[in-house]
């Protein structure tokens, strides 16, 4: 049977690992997505330009800020950045939802929709401003070079970090939704506000956490994502537009949704990479029309 | 009624005396066009140093050309094909510019081509790459000036093959610019003994290069080319780097890179890897004091190839211009295409199908320790002559050097 795909069993393994690490990324940040429709109700356009400034902030941190507050040894090293950058963004990002995005809650979702979307304009615009268009290029930290052979192809101890740990973060956000006590107040948010703050819960506060956690999520993602690609201002808008698919495919809103069909989205584009690669950049496209028309709510999407 | 008609017939007179003496000049100046991408993925190729490079050629011709002022203008183009013919048209027909210059992608510099051609207008063509340009897809006013995928192939492919690396694997950006890319490398590598064991094509603006790189990576090929450009290469050096490739056995060789693409992914990464330029900053003393006084106006960035084509180009139409007398696009353009170019930077001919053939460089990336600051990135390793970096006018589909002129 692998003769006849032309491809050895070993070679078709190590393909998949590697469309599970894109996978991982597209879980990630529609899981971000997920937990911001879910609760919020808004469509977060600023996701991708978020995790840009992710990766952004700790491409800055290792090279630029020590020369900007006149300590030109200091460098944010990639662990350290790996907390504090999401930390930063979601402060950021709770900003902008108590100073623009709460003002919106009551009207339509395209007024939300239509402010993020700008918000990611100007952002992204910004730092092409500062940083240049072909932007820079961050190391892979010392303590994950160097990798594993399986079969005659090279995985980087690297990508198997960011897929342990997107694994990880995944579950545990699931787990916190969908399991714990704070998790039911969330959702009980959701679905009854009124009564929840009758109750004695502050609702706002849990909505200007939730968003800044979301994004907190997708600056994560973006640190994440520094050492593997090119850190440019336009690394956001380009992963976007996939995530959205795999939101919509998942399911708007669904959170373990998101989380699989981003996992496997990943590995299906992987493997479109080997047999048809010219198609790989549709395909997830082409399974999102598919599965609008057979199931408009997506796969774990409940009709509201 | 008939003193009207005198005084009307002899202001018409004037006129016409008037208009002799100054018909060489289509409205009192030379307009220069910087048509580029400003803000887009070549915009650190071109861009906002371009237009630099033709404002310091213009102040280093004086400003003025036969008395007539040279006026620069500029638009941004952000290399989509649509908005470069839009813009080119408005820059012709509104801002009555006389040539164009930059065009940085080569879908942006068909569409720009095809304009200035319509309207007459001469179009430099610096940053685009693909052969075509000068030669199915020719025309009159084009001049094709830094360097194009011809010269890449012969220039890298060639000295690749030459270091005893024989087999190759393709990945190749799958637009008609990868495939031109592809089809010249290859032929290259089959004509000095090498082998292409395979390619992969892929799409444009990929972000995860990881799995073709996999397939490059299990051909056992010795030398794995990228055909393709600008942030797709970018990505696939910094994701082979990633994965391993570099320091292995396989080599990553680039068809298509330019120094600020170096700078965009430092040289550890890229230290050792072959590419061909049509020019390189720190090559000769006149290119190093161009660059000097570049520099100091443009952040302390070099000048890539790109930006100094223009500089050039600029300064080589003024000259044609005060030569011929005009701006009238046919009499500069014989004049262009008569007269060797030799101006310190560049040196060499404009040929029939408007393809400027010089000299092109084959650059190696220098080591982090060789290297003295963030501009002194590469060596020269090899100058390519002009002739053997041009498609042979034998082999031309142009239709200005077969003669016949397509329907």
């Amino acid at each position: 049977m692998f003769e006849l795909l032309g491809i050895s069993p070993q070679a078709l393994t190590s393909q998949l690992l590697i469309g599970l690490i894109n996978g991982s990324f597209y879980a990630l940040l529609s899981l971000g997505l997920a937990v911001i429709f879910g609760l919020l109700n808004v469509i977060n356009f600023t996701h991708g330009a978020l995790y840009m400034l992710g990766a952004m902030f700790t491409w800055i941190g290792l090279t630029q800020l020590g020369s900007w507050i006149g300590m030109p040894e200091l460098e944010v090293p990639y662990l350290l950045a790996l907390v504090l950058v999401p930390l930063i963004v979601g402060v950021m990002s709770i900003v902008i939802e108590k100073t623009m995005l709460k003002r919106l809650y009551h009207l339509d979702h395209l007024y939300g929709l239509l402010l993020t979307f700008g918000l990611a304009l100007v952002i992204e615009g910004l730092f092409r401003h500062w940083f240049g268009a072909l932007g820079n290029s961050y190391p892979v930290p010392d303590m994950f070079r160097g990798g594993m052979r399986v079969a005659e192809l090279f995985i980087p101890w690297y990508r198997l970090w960011v897929v342990g740990v997107a694994l990880l973060l995944c579950f545990a956000t699931w787990y916190f939704i969908e399991r714990t006590k704070l998790g039911s107040l969330l959702r009980a948010g959701t679905e009854n506000p009124r009564l929840l703050q009758a109750l004695g819960v502050n609702v706002p506060l849990i909505i200007t956490l939730t968003y800044g956690a979301g994004c907190a999520l997708a600056a994560f993602a973006g640190v994440l994502a520094a050492p593997i690609y090119q850190v440019t201002a336009t690394m956001g808008s380009e992963l976007i537009i996939v995530v959205f698919a795999v939101v919509v495919i998942g399911g708007m809103g669904s959170i373990a949704g998101s989380i699989i069909t981003g996992l496997s989205l990943g590995v299906i584009e992987g493997l479109t990479k080997v047999f048809y690669p010219q198609a790989s950049s549709v395909s997830i496209f082409v399974i999102m029309i598919i599965v609008l028309l057979l199931k408009p709510a997506g796969l774990f999407g409940k009709v509201r | 009624m008939k003193k009207s008609l005198l005084a009307q017939m002899i202001g018409a007179a004037f006129m016409m005396s008037a208009g002799a003496a100054s018909a060489q000049f289509t409205d009192d100046s030379v307009r220069i066009g910087v048509l580029t991408d400003m803000s887009g993925i070549y915009s650190a190729v071109e861009g906002p140093g371009a237009l630099l490079a033709a404002q310091m050629a213009v102040e280093d011709f004086g400003g003025k050309v036969l008395g007539k002022e040279i006026i620069i203008t500029s638009a941004d183009t952000q290399s989509k094909a649509d908005l470069s013919g839009s813009q080119a048209r408005e820059m012709i027909d509104r801002d009555k510019v006389d040539v164009l210059m930059g065009n940085v992608s080569t879908s942006s510099a068909l569409a720009a081509m095809e304009v200035a051609d319509q309207r007459k207008k001469i179009a430099f063509v610096t940053g685009a790459a693909s052969l075509p340009i000068t030669n199915e897809r020719c025309n009159p006013y084009t001049v094709h000036y830094v360097y194009d995928t011809y010269a890449l192939a012969h220039g890298t492919a060639s000295a690749v093959v030459a270091g005893g690396k024989k087999s190759w694997f393709f990945v190749t950006a799958d637009y008609a610019f990868g495939h031109t890319l592809q089809r010249d490398a290859s032929s290259v590598v089959n004509a000095n003994g090498g082998k292409v064991l395979g390619s992969v094509a892929h799409p444009i603006k990929t972000t995860d290069f990881a799995s073709y790189l996999a397939q490059a990576q299990s051909s056992g090929a010795e030398v794995i080319a990228l055909a393709n450009a600008g942030g797709d290469t970018i990505g696939s050096v910094k994701q082979a780097a990633e994965l391993g490739i570099m320091g292995s056995k396989q080599t990553v060789v680039p068809l298509l890179m330019f120094t600020s693409d170096i700078r965009a992914l430092g040289l550890r990464e890229t230290q050792g890897m072959n590419f061909t330029v049509g020019w390189y900053w720190d090559f000769s003393d006149a290119n190093r004091d161009f660059s000097k006084r570049f520099m100091t106006r443009f952040k302390n960035v070099a000048p890539t190839s790109v930006q100094a084509g223009v500089y050039s180009a600029t300064m080589n139409y003024l000259k044609a211009v005060q030569a011929t007398k005009t701006d009238d696009s046919d009499k500069v353009m014989a004049y262009l295409k008569a007269t060797p170019i030799d101006d310190g930077l560049f040196k060499g001919v404009i040929r029939a199908d408007g393809k400027f053939e010089h000299d092109m460089y084959l650059l190696q990336v220098k080591s982090p320790k060789e290297s003295k600051n963030r501009n002194d990135i590469a060596t020269v390793a090899r100058v390519l002559p002009a002739a053997e970096g041009s498609l042979p006018l034998a082999d031309s589909k142009c239709y200005l050097v077969t003669g016949k002129k397509p329907s």
